[in-house]
């Protein structure tokens, strides 16, 4: 029986119970600072309602093609070592919405898990929608069989937003799935005229949540300007700003997900 | 002839061919029932206004803003307002109005809401949970149903406006209130947004579904738009509008735009302490912002005449 992801060595969900908080910005520059490690990375935009991988990669006027195996996903360069494969390739309009109930969604999910020929990858970053409903059920479900490496929860300092990951971190329970760590993104903004630091969404709920709850801490990624740019551009903030604010903290993620990667194949 | 969007039919008849709700009604199981309707429109006969506030992206302000209208409109103390939560996942009007904790009760007359004031209601999953690490881990029609009820048997009384806070996407949940709310007259949908394209992106198809479904967009939110340093007064736009921002989106749709808010720290701190920023900070150039954008929201409610009999 096919099996797309047979040489996918390593699967990495990224969670967040609540909305806007910087998963896709954190599954994208994980995935760019893995490809500056050398890896061969594959992003699955499982967010049907609202997909923004392709975008970030300036991809989102390619179309997906089909063969044997299923799928081709898109590559965002020659040299193919990022794919891609969101619902956002599939639309006919890109401001058509996506307004199906949750039945309809948890087929493509399948299909978007099962027939999408990755080939070989290092790792598959999965980005997800915000909240504990039918794309993230279906998502680890669908998942399961291949053993993913864990899951990387996101959020932002302030306790509303801490207060949905604490119940994202009980579907990770719930469901099995093991939590490399939490990250605490858009943790304090540094005025570029005058280098003062405020606090606009607050400071040190996502470390406090992560201590609380006995789960790694990965750091706190700053707000930076140059950042929500690159993303906006289709830039590679990675290679191109290794000065930033925003870079240490990214860098050291990444890191820590090939440590994590290098002692399960040991 | 359209076989109705409740039929078993929808989207799938002849007559559906070519109409542009065609792939709303084939995507969708059928709709509520006629019994069903009737008995929701019973209930919510005393809801002189309802607002709805959505976004097609996650985190740009909707719960915060929704809290802040429904306290902007409470401050008329002869106003009685009613503000219902339907993030079944992800509920955090319970923390912004200050009502963690609370818990439900029950009457003959159904649920009661939990008053922040006695001019202000709230309804959310929050209260039905009992710890903050209760996670609702349900697929669509389960959080239909709860949407139901919540419309169905919360005893809200008479009120000037009920508010209904949204969680981001165009799903089961906004399907669900769109045709659950078809019982009732909704005034329209207030779209929050950010600046930068990432959130237009969804945005806009957030303002598609509302065409898809007839629902009047009543205007567009835009936050976090730039941030003032407190120490330098220089402003940077951490969330760029490098397509234009919500004014340019709103020119190309033909949508108003209902005004801007800045980046304000206490806003925040605010919602995680359950306060009213508005009151708490009334001087931030976000305060005045909010509150001409709550302003005109109650004179474009007060336009329009509340239609007592609605025809499906």
């Amino acid at each position: 029986e096919r099996n797309n992801l047979a040489g996918v060595q390593h699967i990495v969900l990224v969670l967040s119970g609540k909305g806007g908080v910087g998963k896709s910005t954190i599954s994208t520059e994980l995935a760019l600072s893995l490809r500056h490690s050398g890896k061969k990375v594959g992003i699955l935009d499982v967010d049907l309602c609202g997909p923004t991988i392709p975008r970030v990669f300036r991809v989102q006027d390619n179309d997906v093609h089909q063969c044997d195996s299923g799928w081709v996903p898109v590559f965002v360069d020659q040299d193919k070592t990022i794919s891609l494969m969101s619902i956002g390739f599939l639309l006919e309009k890109p401001d058509d919405a996506v307004v199906w109930r949750g039945p309809k969604k948890n087929a493509l999910i399948k299909q978007f898990v099962a027939d999408v020929a990755w080939g070989d990858l290092d790792f598959l970053i999965v980005d997800t929608p915000p909240g504990t409903s039918d794309e993230h059920i279906s998502t680890v479900e669908a998942l399961r069989p291949y053993k993913p490496l864990g899951a990387i929860l996101v959020t932002t300092p302030q306790a509303v937003s801490v207060g949905d990951v604490r119940r994202e971190l009980t579907f990770c329970r719930k469901t099995g799935l093991h939590v490399l760590g939490i990250v605490e993104n858009m943790s304090g903004f540094v005025c570029p005229h005058c280098s003062e630091c405020t606090n606009i969404f607050s400071k040190g709920g996502g470390e406090e949540l992560a201590r609380h709850s006995g789960v790694p801490f990965l750091g706190c990624v700053p707000l930076d300007p140059q950042l929500s740019q690159s993303l906006e551009e289709g830039r590679d903030f990675i290679q191109e700003f290794p000065k930033s604010s925003a870079f240490p903290a990214l860098a050291h993620i990444a890191q820590q997900v090939l440590d994590s990667a290098s002692q399960r194949s040991s | 002839d359209c076989p109705g969007t409740s039929s078993a039919r929808a989207g799938s008849a002849a007559a559906c061919q070519g109409c542009p709700n065609q792939s709303l009604c084939a995507a969708g199981a059928a709709g509520p029932d006629p019994a069903e309707l009737a008995e929701l429109r019973e209930r919510l006969r005393s809801v002189k206004h309802t607002v709805l506030v959505l976004s097609g992206k996650g985190g740009v302000g909707k719960s915060t803003f929704s809290a802040l209208l429904a306290r902007g409109l409470a401050a008329d103390e002869a106003k009685q307002v009613a503000l219902l939560d339907i993030d079944i996942c992800g509920p955090s009007i319970p923390k912004m109005m200050g009502l963690e904790g609370e818990q439900v009760h029950q009457s003959g007359s159904g649920w009661s809401p939990v008053y922040v004031e006695e001019n202000l209601g709230v309804m959310s999953v929050g209260f039905l949970l009992s710890s903050p690490d209760d996670a609702v881990i349900w697929r669509g029609p389960k959080k239909n149903g709860l949407i139901k009820q919540f419309l169905r048997d919360v005893d809200w009384g008479e009120v000037d406006y009920l508010i209904i806070d949204t969680p981001p996407g165009t799903s089961d949940e906004h399907l669900s209130i769109v045709q659950y709310l078809s019982a009732t007259h909704v005034d329209g949908a207030v779209i929050i947004t950010t600046p930068q394209e990432v959130s237009l992106q969804d945005v806009r198809k957030e303002i598609n579904f509302c065409h898809k479904v007839r629902l009047p967009v009543i205007g567009v939110v835009e936050n976090m738009s730039g941030f003032v340093c407190p120490k330098c007064k220089n402003e940077s736009q951490i969330f760029p509008p490098t397509t234009g921002g919500a004014e340019k989106m709103c020119q190309n749709l033909n949508v108003p735009l209902l005004g801007k808010v800045p980046l304000d720290p206490q806003i925040g701190k605010s919602c995680d302490k359950g306060q009213s920023f508005l009151s708490e900070v009334p001087e931030s150039p976000a305060t005045l912002s909010y509150k001409n954008v709550i302003q005109r929201i109650q004179e474009y409610c007060d336009q329009h005449q509340f239609q007592e009999e609605k025809i499906i």
